[in-house]
């Protein structure tokens, strides 16, 4: 039960983009369609899962035990940074064509502040259980993707609208990023932990 | 000195292990390139224009690669890359059989019905947004809102009467407004074969009779009529096989829908 209250927590109420303000970047870069939004969601999903799982046994198989925690960040950097080569790796050779559609923004995951982010907080808040660090990677994740392909729907019908020139491209694309972000206020107190 | 030592250690021990296993990984799920790849880049222009209505020179030769362009595909290099791609390729190169888009409605705006009237922008992808997908009764013909008018580079697009109508002599086939329309109603048919079906809805026949005049009912006259064999209708509605079409125009003739035109 527990596990799917700190799913939906990160999924909802601590949505990494819309209340932490992590992972901006490709929410205004990659948004302009859903389908490359969705792509790109699945993409960070993917990186984010195995991204809480191995910095989890990194952390406590390795960091803790030898007493060097003050280097999570190194750590952290390095393991996301090898897993998103990996993950370009696998993804070139077994679906040419999703490596094609996710193009320039996999690499971009590398320096995606949300994945840095997600195994910092597990490890500041759920190092002592795997599943749940898995778990809540995961989450934040969806809550990304779910923000990225809202606000992606959002900017595709945004595009016909008759916008004043001074608003047009990301001036009105920001404005209605805010207004979605205290849309997602709405869900502050609906899970407590 | 140990923290020292130890930090090292482990941050430089994971470094290494996590190059051994990329390297291990680049050899495990290396991607052949076929030569032949390089060849065709080069004998492209490289311009990266987009004309041939790929994202660029590579990606162009990687779909004459793959078969899913023809050599002569880009506007550009003209015969001499074509010529250059086709003595890589080991096939010969025939000049394209030129094409010209065709808007697959004739439902204009006395001979379609409507369910209210649209005032608003001049693009079809807004008026699309509205109730039932815009303001015509039939859901799958031309929206009149020039759009393809808006994005044809060569201004071969007019829109007349509510609908949009191609000069077939000034269309190159960019496939610009193919894209571009959002009922996906325009196609690229062969130049001389002007014998089409102007029509793209998939209502049953009395629903075509209640929304257009000039609407496909699926009747089947057609093809019962065309001895060549050409016309089919398929999933309710009508189309032309322009490999097999002699032209004869007997389909158009006997449609009771007059929705073949020639």
């Amino acid at each position: 039960m527990q596990v799917i209250l700190i799913f939906l927590s990160a999924v909802l109420v601590n949505n990494f983009v819309m209340s932490r303000f992590l992972g901006i970047c490709p929410f205004l870069g990659v948004s302009k369609k859903v389908e490359t939004a969705f792509g790109m969601g699945v993409a960070v999903t993917f990186v984010m899962a195995l991204a809480s799982a191995v910095t989890f046994l990194v952390y406590n198989f390795i960091l803790v035990k030898l007493e060097i925690t003050y280097l999570y960040n190194i750590a952290f950097i390095l393991i996301i940074a090898g897993l998103v080569q990996l993950v370009e790796m696998y993804l070139k050779k077994s679906s040419p064509t999703l490596y094609q559609a996710l193009g320039i923004y996999l690499p971009l995951i590398t320096t995606n502040c949300a994945v840095l982010g997600v195994t910092v907080l597990n490890m500041e808040n759920y190092s002592d259980s795997f599943l749940t660090s898995v778990v809540h990677g995961v989450g934040a994740a969806v809550g990304f993707t779910l923000a990225i392909v809202l606000f992606a729907g959002i900017r595709e019908r945004m595009e016909h609208n008759n916008i004043p020139a001074a608003f047009k491209g990301f001036p009105i694309a920001l404005i209605t990023a805010g207004l979605m972000s205290i849309a997602f206020l709405g869900f502050t107190g609906l899970i407590r932990l | 000195m140990s923290t020292i030592l130890l930090s090292v250690l482990a941050l430089g021990g994971m470094g290494l292990l996590f190059g051994v296993g990329l390297s291990y990984a680049g050899i495990m799920f290396k991607v052949e390139e076929d030569p032949r790849l390089g060849e065709i880049k080069d004998a492209l222009p490289g311009a990266n224009c987009g004309g041939c209505g790929y994202a660029g020179c590579a990606a162009l030769a990687e779909a004459i690669l793959a078969g899913t362009a023809a050599p002569n595909a880009c506007p550009v290099g003209g015969e001499a890359s074509a010529k250059a791609i086709g003595a890589i390729l080991g096939v010969e190169v025939t000049v394209q059989e030129r094409q010209c888009a065709f808007v697959k409605c004739g439902g204009d705006r006395n001979k379609s019905s409507f369910r209210y009237t649209y005032q608003g922008l001049n693009s079809c992808g807004a008026a699309m947004q509205l109730a039932a997908g815009g303001a015509k009764n039939c859901a799958y013909g031309c929206l009149g809102g020039g759009s393809c008018e808006a994005v044809c580079a060569f201004g071969a697009i007019s829109m007349v009467n509510g609908i949009a109508l191609v000069d077939n002599e000034k269309c190159t086939a960019c496939g610009k407004c193919v894209k571009e329309c959002p009922k996906k109603i325009i196609e690229l048919a062969p130049y001389k074969n002007k014998t089409r079906v102007a029509c793209s809805s998939r209502d049953n026949g009395k629903t075509v009779r209640a929304n257009c005049t000039v609407g496909c009912i699926a009747c089947k006259i057609c093809e019962k009529n065309c001895e060549y064999g050409a016309v089919h209708v398929n999933e309710l509605l009508a189309a032309v096989d322009y490999e097999k079409c002699t032209q004869c125009n007997v389909c158009a003739e006997k449609c009771p829908m007059k929705c073949i035109v020639k």
